[in-house]
């Protein structure tokens, strides 16, 4: 047996257990996504072909046909035209159709991006500067104010869709960028509020005393020493907000038609012919999905990094 | 630089009054001291001289303006932590610099000052490294360079050498005091060491409960203590007392403890009761055959130049300070006696010390 290890370090077979425990979990996440990153790359037929194809002719038709408009003509008509212009033609006039201009993808893509980010920001922006007046004031009945905040999460946030979408229509901010943003930083600044708060008490208040003896004012020594100690939890707050704002399905398809309509409610109404366009909504949920993903990786390394890097000595 | 005066300041947290009623006058390019035990105020007094806590009554002055309402950031003065509170997102340089960026310096201005202080305190080699990479006394001198950046009015500390291990408490203690002669600035140093507040301060303010018992030289307030407290907190080990049950009339100046007589300064107070006690620090006894305290001995320390012996009486044990020649055995029984008049009577009922001929 081997007795040089110390006990507080896992032995080798509990490591190679923990190992194989993270690569299946992996594995079962990861099926349904590299699933649907493959069906943006079949072509129609392929994409609901049984049994299902694993290896397959890769196609960006799925591309083409969730940034365009297309109609079908007759062939007389098709080989009345000049020669196509680019790739993306001549593979749409390969399935005898023609492209009739841009789709409404782009427009409702930048509507997620506008709400996702805007709302994030506002969510985390606000929220810190709550966050550190709980922290660090006495604040009345803060105890009970920071519970009446979780409350807004207690409740599932459509339950109260009704009341809103009436509220939105009479103060005109249905299918707006500011009334959505409004909607999901409200549901976020709870838990942004919580969140940072956690942060904020871990950061010891002799930084901003520092900086206000220095000649800073308060607000001014929140910016520049206390927001960048709390970068971790901003991260990690703003990770959390982005996601939901992103992901948000049912006020965006209760709120929004045509303006401020935003990816999740657009993409599954991709219909091609004769049926759901599958390749089509595979290209855009896997669109989709790279902001948040590049978000997440980008803050990840102040996730990652400790709160205060020992400049305290406690 | 400036002088410092508080008067009548108060401070209360709630029910708990934190500073009663203090008076100070910090002179000029004073090492001040505030020693105490924890919880004593002291952090609250220097906290308030700061501009971090607001008085509950009372006024500061920082030279002629009155400044107690105003915030830390319009008083111009710097403030040392116990923790150091160096930003840890920026580098050394940008630490020091910090303070200056807001008053609005020129870049070279900036970057003269920096290298300034950064020499002074011989951390200029170390100008771009990471705040983590340093050790404890390299953060303790940019914290000291990031309070002289900016030549404040004063210099507030609070048990800045509180982290720091002995070694270099010691150097760091001989560095400030050679930075406090350099550049002359008005320090305000809070500490509960008093070995550190008498190796600093060119005068020392004794804080208790809040309150100031005594402010003066440190030699003055080793050898002529103003309260019981003050004469039992310095000192290592502290004043010895003897409980007596007997008042003190004006121009007394025998005392008959257990049978014999002994001669103390002619005293020129009435004590306010029957219960005082005499108190007389461990240098100022002797070991005797006869005239003096019966005793025997229960322990004796080496502390290399001296030895420390302590005697078991029926007033408790008595420290005695002695000669290292001096040769005791455990359980010997021995006698004590005051080998000069510095003996001290403290009032039972104020606990403060009578006047007399040594307590003028």
């Amino acid at each position: 047996m081997d007795t040089s290890r110390s006990y507080l370090e896992p032995s080798s077979f509990s490591k190679k257990l923990a190992a194989t425990i993270i690569i299946v979990y992996t594995v079962i996440t990861l099926i349904p996504i590299s699933w649907m990153v493959m069906t943006s790359f079949k072509n129609v037929n392929s994409a609901i072909s049984y049994p299902p194809e694993v290896l397959f002719e890769p196609s960006l038709e799925g591309y083409v046909n969730l940034f365009t408009n297309r109609s079908r003509q007759s062939q007389e008509y098709l080989d009345s035209l000049p020669a196509p212009e680019n790739w993306y033609e001549e593979l749409v006039r390969s399935r005898e159709m023609v492209i009739t201009g841009p789709s409404k993808f782009l427009g409702r893509y930048s509507n997620s991006m506008i709400i996702g980010f805007g709302s994030t920001f506002a969510s985390v922006f606000l929220g810190a500067l709550a966050a550190y007046a709980f922290s660090r004031f006495r604040v009345p009945l803060k105890d009970d104010l920071l519970f009446f905040i979780l409350s807004t999460r207690m409740f599932p946030p459509i339950a109260v869709a009704v009341p809103i979408f009436i509220m939105y229509r009479k103060l005109g901010l249905g299918d707006t960028h500011l009334g959505m943003i409004i909607l999901y930083t409200v549901v976020n600044l709870s838990l942004a509020v919580w969140l940072l708060k956690g942060f904020m008490d871990e950061i010891p208040k002799e930084y901003e005393e520092a900086a206000m003896i220095d000649g800073y004012s308060r607000l001014q020594a929140f910016f520049k020493v206390v927001l960048p100690q709390a970068m971790t939890g901003i991260a990690a707050t703003a990770i959390f907000c982005m996601i939901f704002s992103w992901n948000e399905y049912a006020f965006a398809v209760l709120l929004t038609q045509f303006n401020a309509q935003t990816a999740p409610p657009f993409i599954p109404t991709i219909i091609g012919e004769g049926g759901l366009d599958w390749p089509a909504i595979g290209a855009g949920t896997t669109l989709f999905l790279l902001p948040v993903m590049i978000f997440t990786i980008i803050l990840r390394k102040h996730l990652l990094r400790g709160i205060t890097f020992g400049a305290v000595r406690k | 630089m400036s002088k410092i005066k508080i008067v009548n300041l108060q401070k209360s947290f709630g029910d708990f009054t934190a500073v009663k009623n203090s008076n100070l006058t910090i002179n000029d390019k004073e090492f001040f001291v505030l020693l105490g035990p924890s919880g004593c105020g002291k952090t609250t007094t220097l906290r308030m001289i700061a501009g971090l806590e607001l008085p509950t009554s009372g006024e500061i002055y920082l030279g002629e303006e009155e400044v107690g309402m105003l915030r830390a950031s319009e008083r111009d003065i710097a403030f040392v932590f116990q923790l150091f509170a160096l930003y840890p997102h920026m580098n050394v340089k940008n630490n020091l610099s910090f303070p200056l960026k807001m008053q609005g310096y020129s870049r070279s201005e900036i970057k003269t000052r920096v290298e300034e202080a950064a020499k002074l305190l011989r951390i200029d080699h170390i100008l771009n490294s990471n705040i983590s990479s340093l050790s404890g006394g390299d953060r303790q001198r940019v914290a000291l360079g990031r309070a002289l950046v900016r030549r404040p009015k004063a210099f507030l500390m609070d048990e800045p050498l509180g982290t720091l291990d002995a070694e270099f408490r010691e150097l760091m203690c001989l560095e400030l005091k050679k930075l406090h002669i350099d550049i002359g600035a008005t320090t305000v140093y809070v500490t509960h060491d008093q070995l550190e507040a008498m190796s600093l301060a060119d005068r020392i303010a004794v804080m208790d409960g809040g309150e100031i018992l005594q402010a003066d030289e440190p030699s003055v307030i080793y050898n002529k203590p103003a309260t019981k407290f003050v004469a039992s907190f310095i000192g290592s080990p502290g004043m010895n007392f003897i409980s007596i049950d007997q008042g003190i009339s004006n121009e007394q100046s025998t005392l008959n403890i257990e049978g014999t007589n002994f001669n103390i300064p002619k005293q020129y107070e009435i004590s306010k009761g029957k219960k005082n006690s005499f108190g007389i620090r461990p240098e100022n006894l002797s070991l005797t055959n006869e005239g003096g305290l019966k005793g025997s001995v229960f322990g004796v320390e080496y502390l290399g130049s001296r030895k420390i012996v302590t005697v078991k009486t029926n007033f408790g044990e008595i420290k005695v300070k002695t000669d290292i020649s001096t040769s005791v055995k455990i359980n010997e029984n021995v006698q004590v006696k005051p080998s000069n008049d510095n003996i001290i009577i403290f009032d039972g009922v104020t606990d403060k010390s009578l006047k007399s001929e040594f307590m003028n």
